[in-house]
């Protein structure tokens, strides 16, 4: 069924066909309408789930941490202050290998009060053990949350599905929602191999002596490490189902790029039309549209990015003190495997716009420049 | 592809007019995109709703900047802020209003239509004089005057998409639509 709807409501409606059993939230900003639709149904009864009103965002993630230990389906969402202050229960979470999916609206971090888009937020918690998809349209926003529990649920690891705010979270596009009794048979019920139970008691996280934690982690890395080829199968068996491919990347127009541009979020769907833009004036510009971020996809990136002749990165983000953080990422990735000058762009911080023009500013500079001699390019500084 | 910005005033559900119009467009296979200023609203102050539309997917999640059209939900804005910022040249200038296209002063390159939603919407029951609720009598005369889609696919937009009301609102929207085909 297609029907027009904002980015917020994609997340609740991608919660809901997953059929999640517990959703606990904070409702007051920076929440979004995305847990707002979800008390509605659950009060409705069109979801059968439990939602539980908590008074932070700390909490928030507490409860679905119990919920998810007791076995159930979970799902909460959140943006920018929200997501720091849940900070260090996201490692609690990971750490005890809890596959919570959560959304997070991409906003920029006060202070100034900001409550436009930028990654500063999600990238601030790129090191606590999560995976991250970042979406560029809101169908996509929707059919990650579905793929996301299927491959946490897999692996025991939580999901964050991001989008940007405003041109996604509030923006209506037309959005095809999948059959239930089609999702149901994507995702079975979520059956973990431990769960508390009175019946068979447990107890999770309890203190753990050097002899044990180092493994613990090493299995947590392992188990990150099989995901980038689990959200490609698992992206292949929903494009057989529900005809869309949820990779870890999205390329365009790359088999002869001579430049290629990497991007993520809705940047990395207005990117496309300025490649278009570009190509008609006869310049080979591709785009690389990062999806997941953690785990990093290196391989296919790598993979995909060798025939370029220059790569550039556009952040809209920064390591203050470093750089750009997916410039970082894909100078990794390439490091030793490739010697093509990486260009390492900042365009809108704090919701300043990304138009098509900013990437032809951002291709004539890198067509311009045959080494790099900046670490950071920046876009639409106001001098 | 077309673009459109609308120009009301905050609580006058300027946003809504710009979502059942998508509701509208995508039933008939459009692809859309609608969204409100990205900020916050005041009761009251100059508020904006965008909407792009194509025959194929849209990519560009930029703004707005030169919309083809316009449409002003609040005829006291014509005089408040300028409405034209970025029209494209021959772009159209619709505006709830009783006064008559050429009583407004704008360059010859727009062209200027205007209805009165507000008297539509009143007679139908919704709102009042000083806060009547223009937006289906305003988007009904926009799908016509601008050609967008089928008056029937703005009916069973408004029968699913606006909760309160929904026959008045039918009735208005069908009116509006009917008075703007006599304009052309």
């Amino acid at each position: 069924m297609k029907k027009v709807i904002m980015g917020n409501h994609a997340l609740s409606y991608g919660a809901m066909l997953a059929r999640v059993q517990v959703i606990s939230a904070y409702p007051i900003t920076p929440q979004t309408q995305v847990v707002e639709l979800l008390s509605e149904m659950c009060a409705s009864k069109v979801l059968d789930a439990q939602f539980i009103k908590v008074e932070s965002e700390h909490s928030a993630m507490a409860a679905l941490i119990g919920a998810s230990l007791a076995g159930a389906r979970t799902f909460t969402a959140t943006s920018a202050q929200g997501l720091a202050l849940m900070h260090e229960l996201l490692h609690w979470a990971s750490g005890a290998r809890l596959p919570i999916v959560m959304g997070n609206i991409n906003r920029a971090m006060a202070p100034g009060w900001s409550i436009w888009s930028d990654q500063n937020d999600s990238l601030s918690q790129r090191d606590t053990g999560w995976m991250q998809f970042y979406c560029a349209n809101n169908q996509e926003v929707l059919d990650s949350v579905i793929q996301a529990f299927k491959v946490a649920e897999r692996f025991y690891i939580p999901a964050m599905i991001i989008l940007d705010a405003f041109s996604l979270s509030h923006t209506y596009e037309v959005v095809d929602i999948p059959d239930q009794a089609l999702v149901d048979t994507y995702l079975p019920p979520f059956q973990p191999a431990f769960r508390l139970t009175p019946d068979d008691p447990h107890a999770f996280g309890g203190l753990t002596s050097p002899d044990h934690y180092f493994e613990l982690r090493y299995k947590l890395q392992k188990a990150m490490e099989k995901v980038p080829e689990a959200v490609e199968e698992t992206g292949r068996e929903y494009e057989k189902l529900f005809g869309r491919y949820l990779g870890t990347v999205d390329g365009y127009c790359l088999d002869d790029a001579d430049i290629i541009l990497v991007t993520s979020g809705t940047a990395g769907s207005t990117a496309r039309v300025a490649v278009d833009n570009l190509r008609k004036k006869g310049k080979a510009i591709g785009n690389l549209r990062i999806r997941l971020f953690r785990p990093f996809p290196f391989k296919i990136v790598r993979q995909l990015l060798r025939r370029a002749k220059k790569v550039a990165v556009v952040d809209r983000n920064i390591s203050y003190g470093h750089h750009g953080i997916f410039y970082q990422e894909i100078k990794s990735a390439l490091y030793g495997f490739s010697s093509i000058p990486v260009f390492g762009f900042i365009a809108g911080l704090g919701g300043r716009d990304i138009t098509p023009e900013t990437f032809e500013e951002i291709v004539d500079y890198t067509l311009s420049h045959e080494t790099v001699d900046s670490e950071i390019i920046w876009i639409g500084v106001k001098k | 592809m077309i673009e459109i910005r609308f120009h009301g005033r905050g609580g006058q559900g300027t946003v809504v007019a710009s979502k059942i119009l998508a509701d509208a467009l995508a039933k008939e296979g459009n692809y859309v995109q609608a969204y409100p200023e990205f900020g916050v609203e005041r009761r009251g102050a100059p508020v904006y709703a965008f909407i792009r539309i194509d025959n194929k997917p849209i990519y560009d999640k930029s703004r707005i900047y030169t919309p083809d059209h316009v449409v002003v939900v609040d005829p006291t804005l014509v005089e408040a802020i300028d409405v034209t910022v970025g029209l494209k040249p021959g772009g159209i200038i619709i505006i709830n209003s009783d006064r008559r296209p050429e009583e407004f002063n704008f360059p010859d390159l727009y062209r200027v239509v205007t209805i009165n939603a507000t008297e539509i919407a009143v007679k139908h029951g919704l709102g009042t004089l000083a806060a009547p609720i223009v937006n289906t009598a305003i988007v009904g005369a926009t799908i016509k005057i601008l050609n967008l889609c089928r008056l029937e696919s703005l009916i069973e937009a408004i029968k699913e998409g606006v909760p309160i009301k929904p026959q008045d609102n039918i009735l208005a929207a069908k009116e509006a639509y009917e008075k703007a085909q006599s304009l052309l």
